[in-house]
């Protein structure tokens, strides 16, 4: 299947529009706002009265089921969230030019960011402290899960065959109808790859959501993620491993029984029937379908959600404008509120740096942003090396990758936190630097997109292209370079942006690592962040945070986007 | 006749979409039609006439620049009821049976159930479709396919048909017995339609299908020729009579720019530099001037001949065909083409002369191609950026036109070895790869 880029790449005429600059400001002031809420709130805040959570694992069944519960709660968000915002942005021209940049740096955002600077804001909106921070858990899940979602979903939106949607115009559908009858369909596929995508994602933020302390305000929900915290911390190993066996069992009934069925009933909204492409199958599915009782319990629902596509009477579907005149008044009415919503935010913010942060403080921030990001470059570098010749192998070989691919899905979701143990075991034994040997964990989950891509795109070769190659007896280094690395190219690329994006956010985690009581640090902007976190510093914290999305965007802008279009442009095949 | 009002009524229609530079580029213009009832009209005309314009401003799915478009006394402002469309890729939802694709527009009227099944029943019946109707399109072949497209228009009860190009996507065969069982429906009064507009590019199918076809011309599309068709039904191709109108059509068609009837169809005697170039491969040209330099056509053929004996369509001969005249290797006239000495004198040679000579007709018959090689020799280091020649092209033409026409002139180029052109760099140079 063809994957999305995670990253704008609609206008690449220019690196920065203004609309970019206003998304960026619109974000910190954002930020800014929830650390001043967050500042403000922190004193009254008693430390939440603690029912520690037991490294029993009898009591992993239950927390397994509320940490699911609360990924799913926030996939049902994601979701409201995809279909309102990538909506609006694909339908609306005036709030496209401000949402689709918003969308872009909002994913740069460093979600354990997110985290750092809502949980006492939340806390405080909830009148129980439980439920505040309940509602800071799956806030932080939903972020880990949303952004990749609404773009796939705007994407998708942007590609509506012209002919459907004239024909949907047509015979007019109202608008309500031919967004459940053209759009959404026409997204699906492309949609629940996302979720599952979003799902194993979100496992790794689950961990750090669910215990998690901002200054002295420590919150502990009962769940997978806070036993693995406290099992880390008791440096139990049998606790560890059963919070990876849980683990695994949760990943394996999602994929049984949610997305297996979802895969194999999206099949239907393929566009495209590429030949030779086997429908997905899912026992779970093929029960449901058959089942009389299902079809007997869904009836109802099924004929009210019917009801609700009824057109109401005598209302005209409005034509397209003859020529797409610009309104100008509109423009420039969104022009002039941009403005003044920038100059307000500006102040905002200004005012919030401007007496307790210095220069030197953003000289620092940046500093130690480029430690990390010669990090990320170099751990990119060293994970295409090895998953880009794997992926081509397997990719080549169609039933190899049928095994190999829920294998990755896996890896994917695995939390780096549960890796703790080993690596902090060695690198203490050993007596190695953690400034170099801490760097593995941040690229720990993310390096799986570069395989799953490349694994896509090897098995894409069209086999005349592969019969030609053997004709001419094209093989060895030859074989590599002119064959399998520019056909793959395209999907690595859309790979290796995810896994980068993915390893800045995983930074806050990777660059601090402890086991038990001992605690290792490698100098960098993610354990800048932590670091701050713990401390309760909301200026440093909102600092960091800017920086690295700072980082993370014009690594986007300069580095990935241009590669992306001279990606496709060249070596896109068909 | 004049007693019955006209289904539709179009007054003095003109579309137009605003260019790069501030001008506007025009689509459709003047364009007058009246449709009544029982009847088929046919627009036919060229990739660029603006007929599949036209057809989605009648279906109220655009509003035009100028000019009105009356149905049954209303002004079409939004897609009217009782104007149901047939769409040449057949616009299926491939997520729905073609039970489901068929019941949409009747879910969208908001009938009840019941009928909704009814008489979505009754137009797959009609339309030769059951036994399908729990099938997903990608289980259909096109023709199947299309089968669908037309149950979907006609089960709404429309009182006119809009038919976009609805048979090309099809081989031949197929098409032909599509056509045939239409004709046949329509004949009997079976099709719960009052009128139809079929667009096409087809020559043949406008005379198999219409009572009237109005002839377009391009860029921008004005009606040039209305022709009424009053053979009976079932008309046979082989008919004289049906063989002299196909031929007054090709007649008409490749008329010149300077003969009174009106303006041509796009294919001007000679270019200049803002002419919107045909993308023709040379090797396609090469193709047919062997064609025409040998037997039976010994130099000379009638169009419609030779589109029938290389199975080609309006769409597909005329940018050929147009492209030879444009080099000065062939001259059209009254639906004939000649091949010019050049012309002759290219189908002897070999592969070098092939390209001297076409350097030669290139340069002197295609002013951009002049105008390219002539810039590249000024600059001192005789290389010009494509956006240099885009910007210029984009003030005389559509962004679209501007692409294709440079597209053209690159590929000629390239062919006749004037210029190199480097994708990479998006460079146009005078050296060609060592």
């Amino acid at each position: 299947m063809r994957v999305n880029v995670p990253i704008s790449v609609g206008g690449w005429a220019r690196l920065f529009s203004r609309w970019d600059m206003l998304a960026v400001l619109l974000i910190i002031g954002l930020l800014v706002f929830l650390g001043e809420a967050s500042r403000h709130l922190f004193e009254p805040l008693a430390e939440l009265q603690k029912q520690p959570p037991s490294l029993d694992p009898r009591h992993l069944p239950e927390y397994a089921a509320r940490t699911t519960l609360r990924m799913l709660v926030a996939m049902v968000f994601s979701l409201l969230f995809t279909f309102t915002y990538a909506t609006f942005a694909a339908k609306n021209k005036h709030a496209e030019r401000i949402l689709v940049p918003l969308l872009d740096i909002l994913q740069s955002v460093p979600i354990l960011g997110f985290i750092s600077v809502t949980v006492v804001f939340f806390m405080e909106l909830a009148p129980g402290r439980v439920l505040g921070a309940e509602y800071a858990a799956i806030f932080a899940i939903f972020t880990s899960q949303a952004w990749n979602m609404a773009f796939s979903f705007y994407q998708s939106l942007r590609t509506v065959p012209a002919e459907l949607e004239e024909a949907s115009r047509n015979f007019r559908l109202s608008p309500w109808m031919s967004f459940w009858k053209l759009d959404v369909p026409f997204a699906m596929p492309q949609l629940i790859w996302n979720m599952m995508m979003s799902m194993s994602g979100s496992w790794f933020f689950v961990v750090a959501s669910e215990a998690i302390s901002v200054g002295n305000t420590t919150v502990t929900l009962p769940g997978v993620g806070s036993y693995i915290s406290l099992a880390i911390e008791h440096r139990d190993l049998k606790a560890v491993s059963w919070a990876i066996a849980t683990m695994l069992v949760v990943i394996l009934i999602y994929d049984q029984v949610l997305f297996r069925p979802l895969v194999a009933w999206a099949d239907r909204f393929r566009f495209e029937q590429e030949p030779g492409i086997i429908a997905p199958k899912s026992w779970v599915f093929d029960v449901l379908r058959r089942s009389r009782v299902i079809e007997r319990l869904t009836e109802p629902f099924a004929r009210v959600w019917r009801l609700t596509m009824r057109p109401r009477r005598d209302k005209l579907l409005a034509a397209e404008p003859a020529v797409r005149r610009r309104n100008l008044w509109i423009g420039y009415l969104f022009g002039l509120l941009a403005i003044v919503v920038a100059a307000v935010l500006l102040w905002r913010v200004v005012d919030f740096f401007a007496d307790s942060i210095t220069l030197g403080d953003v000289g620092t921030a940046l500093l130690l942003g480029l430690a990390t990001l010669i990090r990320v470059v170099v751990l990119i570098a060293i994970a295409s090396v090895i998953w880009v010749p794997i992926g081509v192998l397997v990719g080549t070989r169609p039933r190899v990758a049928n095994m190999v691919q829920p294998v990755a899905q896996f890896l994917a979701a695995f939390p780096a936190n549960l890796l703790f143990p080993i690596f902090v075991s060695v690198i203490v034994v050993w007596q190695l630097d953690p400034n170099i040997w801490l760097s593995p964990l941040m690229i720990l989950g993310t390096q799986w997109y570069i395989l799953f891509n490349v694994i896509a795109g090897a098995s894409a070769i069209p086999a005349e292209l592969r019969a030609c190659g053997a004709n001419f007896r094209v093989r060895g280094w030859l074989w590599w370079r002119r064959i399998a690395l520019p056909a793959v190219f395209p999907y690595y690329v859309t790979g290796a942006i995810t896994a980068s994006g993915g390893s800045w956010n995983a930074s806050i985690v990777a660059e601090v690592a402890s086991w038990g009581n001992r605690h290792l640090q490698a100098a960098g902007l993610g354990a800048y962040i932590a670091h701050e976190t713990e401390a309760g510093d909301f200026h440093r914290i909102v600092l960091g945070i800017i920086i690295m999305s700072l980082y993370v965007v014009v690594v986007n802008r300069v580095f990935w986007r241009p590669l992306y279009f001279y990606a496709e442009r060249k070596f896109r095949l068909g | 006749m004049a007693a019955t009002p006209a289904l539709l009524d179009i007054h003095d229609l003109r579309q137009s979409f605003p260019r790069a530079d501030g001008g506007e580029h025009l689509v459709l213009e003047g364009v007058e039609l009246a449709l009544q009832q029982g009847q088929i009209v046919g627009l036919l005309g060229r990739t660029g006439s603006g007929k599949s314009t036209l057809l989605r401003l009648i279906a109220g799915l655009a509003r035009p620049s100028g000019g009105t478009v009356t149905y049954l006394g209303q002004p079409v402002l939004a897609p009217a009821p009782g104007i149901a469309m047939v769409f040449q890729g057949f616009a299926l939802f491939p997520w729905l049976t073609v039970l489901e694709n068929v019941q949409l527009g009747l879910e969208a009227l908001g009938l009840p159930e019941a009928e909704i099944r009814k008489r979505a029943l009754a137009a797959i019946d009609l339309i030769g479709l059951d036994g399908y109707e729990s099938a997903f399109p990608r289980e259909l072949s096109g023709g199947m396919r299309q089968r669908v497209g037309f149950a979907r228009a006609l089960v709404v009860h429309p009182n006119i048909l809009l038919m976009d190009e609805p048979f090309s996507a099809l081989d031949v065969l197929t098409a032909e017995t599509l056509r045939t069982d239409f004709l046949e429906l329509w004949g009997e009064g079976k099709l719960p339609i009052k009128g139809v507009i079929l667009v096409t590019h087809n020559i043949e199918e406008a005379v198999l299908m219409c009572d009237r076809i109005l002839l377009f011309s391009t860029n921008p599309g004005r009606i040039i020729s209305e022709i009424a068709v009053d053979l009976k039904q079932p008309r046979n191709r082989l008919d004289p009579q049906f063989r002299d109108l196909v031929e007054k059509i090709y007649v008409a068609m490749t008329a010149r720019k300077s003969s009174p009837v009106a303006v041509g169809t796009g294919g001007e005697k000679t270019a200049t530099i803002d002419t919107v170039l045909p993308r023709v491969s040379a090797n396609l040209l090469s193709g047919l001037i062997e064609t025409l330099a040998t037997a039976p056509f010994n130099g000379k053929a009638d169009l419609p001949v030779l589109a029938d004996e290389l199975h080609l369509e309006l769409d597909e001969l005329f940018p050929v065909s147009e492209s030879l005249q444009l080099l000065h290797f062939a001259e059209i006239e009254g639906g004939d083409i000649k091949l010019t000495d050049a012309g002759k004198q290219f189908a002897e040679s070999g592969m070098d002369d092939r390209k001297k000579l076409f350097q030669r007709q290139l340069l002197a018959y295609v002013p951009l191609a002049a105008h390219v090689r002539r810039v590249l020799q000024e600059r001192a280091n005789h290389v010009a950026p494509k956006s240099r020649f885009l910007d210029e092209l984009e003030d005389h033409m559509s962004t679209e036109d501007a692409e294709g026409t440079l597209r053209a002139v690159t590929a000629w180029g390239r062919f006749a070895e004037v210029y190199a052109y480097d994708d990479d760099s998006g460079a146009f140079s005078l050296e060609n790869p060592s």
